[in-house]
């Protein structure tokens, strides 16, 4: 085995051990068999695309927290821990818990009482076929070029960490996800998100443990960080009255209502990938639940990705540099700090489980994104608008193929990337554009019944136009960011949560603009779809500790305790 | 159908026996320069170990029964 590793190795940051080797082999082994396992249980549509609807709320909820706990997540904001300092947290408690319990109390009801199997199959039963295939057909197209630029993006990561043919990982890790979401449709990219979610912390948790042993403990780790650098690093609040007074060029006003109002809001309650695994879950009360497991376990999240970030700003003795830089300089970048910091305290066998965190957060997050484009696809593009009468064995056929074909274009997208590497900001742009306003036509769509057809499909059509106009603006023009962000003080990462704000007001301002010009739909149409015109159905008599609002209450608490403690 | 926490516990087990072998080995024969930090620890030996029982608890406790 260890030949084998060394014929791919060319140069890299970490050395494999046999044992090391055997751990990452065992994971194909494990998922291969997971997905073998579950072909038999794949039978029906309801089967292969919502896996049965029979999830539990634990299942359901660490599968949510584990599509979007992606390698690339992991490394990425490890990265920008050591960049920004403890800023980066925001991206996981404000820019996420209040989007998750907001998706459990007050969207999930209509979710899964409207029995859809999709976002833009709500937006169907809510505005109307135009708004659904508008919405599946950016969702459907981003998804295949974003696991794309994913994958190419992994195996950059896979050759510089490990030294392996960038070929090599892009084949074996997208023929092992075709292999075992075909096989058993969402219920086995589930049983995997969960798998991930375990070796994520089995294989990141030392990091921390060990860094602050080595820090000398959290108090120690603050003055070491404040010496070196600034005391802004270690500060989630103090520094945010103004853009230039924080590491980030940002100010409270984006954080709070571009990322916590908007963009987390869009991402965690309309995002498909991630909203899919909610609705399997097996009645109202574990969807709500989801949601809400998902959060408590997100607030834990820092602890494996900022944590190592921040002690690479206390112990590694080089200073990390943009990704510009190290190319010139031939250093490290800032998103080496993971790799780093695993290199530095994971010995044998510790370092395999490492890697094999990292390659099962890339398969998983793929996997997500394959088993979403599949199910829109199939029930939101092909049934619609290609065959519509087919039997739904025909369904689950045709699910199982766009699995391969999807995965096949993710492959071309990755190598198309690596031949026009600009390509990768593009894409990566083009996703965001459609979020916010999406957010901005489910929410009207849900809680204000006036909402009409028309006015749902032109606010969503104007808030992306009005997001990629900001972008086009500020790409040919890098001044107009003034403007956007409202300060000549304002950095790159404010331009996205004011491009998603301003992108988010226009939707709802053209959506009320248009319903109130338009006929409303029937008040008959809106049951189980709209607030006051649905009867939710109580959660009954349960103890208190078994309510979902509950449960949120105490996650709230903890959330608002952990903003304090670390201000 | 086999609970998804056996897979999870099979996961556990395997790599949990397979870290705390890679810890026994390096503690029996310790290498002249360790390439990491706090080797005097020996984290996998440990982590290996409580990797190895979660790993073992789920899998009693989720192991297929016939009902």
């Amino acid at each position: 085995m260890t030949s084998s590793m060394e014929l791919l190795a060319v140069t890299s940051l970490v050395h494999l051990a046999p044992v090391d080797v055997a751990i990452i082999a065992f994971y194909f082994v494990l998922v291969l068999a997971i997905g073998w396992y579950l072909k038999g249980r794949a039978h029906t549509g309801e089967d292969f695309f919502m896996a049965g609807r029979e999830m539990t709320a634990w299942v359901a909820g660490l599968s949510f927290l584990s599509a979007n706990l992606g390698a690339l997540e992991l490394m990425g904001w490890a990265g920008s821990a050591y960049q920004y300092g403890i800023l980066a947290t925001h991206w996981y408690w404000i820019g996420a818990i209040p989007a998750m319990l907001f998706l459990a109390l007050v969207m999930m009801p209509f979710y899964y009482i409207s029995k859809t199997h999709s976002v833009p199959g709500y937006l169907k039963l809510r505005f109307g076929e135009s708004s659904r295939i508008l919405s599946a057909v950016c969702f459907a197209f981003m998804t295949v070029l974003m696991s794309g630029v994913n994958m190419f993006a992994m195996a950059k990561v896979m050759q510089i960490v490990l030294g392996w043919d960038l070929n090599f990982s892009i084949w074996i890790s997208s023929l092992t996800v075709a292999v075992y979401v075909a096989l058993g449709g969402l219920r086995s990219a589930i049983f995997n998100e969960v798998l991930q979610f375990f070796l994520i912390w089995a294989g990141a948790l030392m990091i921390p443990v060990l860094g602050l042993y080595e820090a000398g403990g959290w108090e120690h780790l603050k003055v070491q960080i404040t010496e070196r650098f600034s005391a802004q690093y270690v500060h989630l609040w103090s520094g945010l009255g103004h853009f230039s007074t924080n590491p980030m060029g940002i100010n409270w006003v984006g954080i709070v209502f571009g990322l916590g109002a908007v963009i987390s809001m869009g991402y965690w309650t309309t995002d498909f990938l991630v909203v899919q695994r909610i609705l399997a879950a097996k009645d109202l009360r574990s969807a709500e639940m989801a949601p809400i497991i998902g959060a408590g376990f997100k607030m834990l999240v820092p602890i494996i990705v900022i944590l190592p970030g921040l002690l690479g700003l206390a112990v590694l003795p080089v200073h990390l540099t943009g990704e510009a830089q190290a190319a010139i300089t031939g250093g490290h970048s800032y998103n080496d700090v993971l790799p780093l910091m695993l290199a530095r305290y994971c010995g044998p066998g510790l370092l395999g489980l490492g890697v094999t965190a990292l390659i099962a957060g890339f398969m998983s997050g793929m996997a997500g994104n394959v088993s979403a484009f599949t199910t829109v696809w199939t029930y939101d593009i092909y049934r619609p608008l290609i065959n519509k009468r087919a039997s739904d064995a025909h369904y689950v056929s045709m699910g199982r193929w766009t699995t391969v074909i999807g995965v096949l274009i993710s492959v071309g997208t990755a190598y198309l990337v690596m031949q026009f590497a600009s390509i990768m900001d593009y894409v990566q742009a083009l996703f965001s554009f459609f979020i916010a306003p999406l957010f901005g036509t489910v929410i009207l769509g849900m809680l204000w019944k006036r909402a009409s057809g028309s006015g749902g499909f032109w606010g969503l059509l104007c808030g992306t136009a009005s997001s990629i106009g900001m972008w086009t603006w500020v790409k040919l023009d890098p001044g107009a960011l003034r403007y956007v962000a409202l300060s000549a003080d304002a950095k790159g990462l404010a331009q996205d949560m004011f491009q998603a704000l301003w992108s988010f007001l226009v939707c709802v301002l053209v959506t009320v603009v248009v319903s109130m010009m338009t006929k409303p739909k029937p008040a008959a149409e809106l049951n189980g779809l709209v607030y006051g015109m649905t009867e939710i159905p109580e959660v009954g008599e349960v103890a208190f500790y078994h309510k979902p609002l509950f449960w949120a209450g105490v996650v709230t608490a903890i959330f608002i305790m952990l903003n304090i403690i670390f201000w | 159908m086999i609970s998804i926490w056996l897979f999870i516990g099979i996961s556990l087990l395997v790599n949990g026996a397979l870290i705390l072998g890679a810890g026994i080995y390096q503690m029996i024969n310790p290498p002249a320069h360790p390439e990491v930090v706090l080797f005097n620890l020996h984290a996998n030996l440990w982590w290996g170990a409580v990797l190895f029982l979660v790993g073992l608890f789920y899998c009693i406790q989720y192991r297929p029964r016939h009902s």
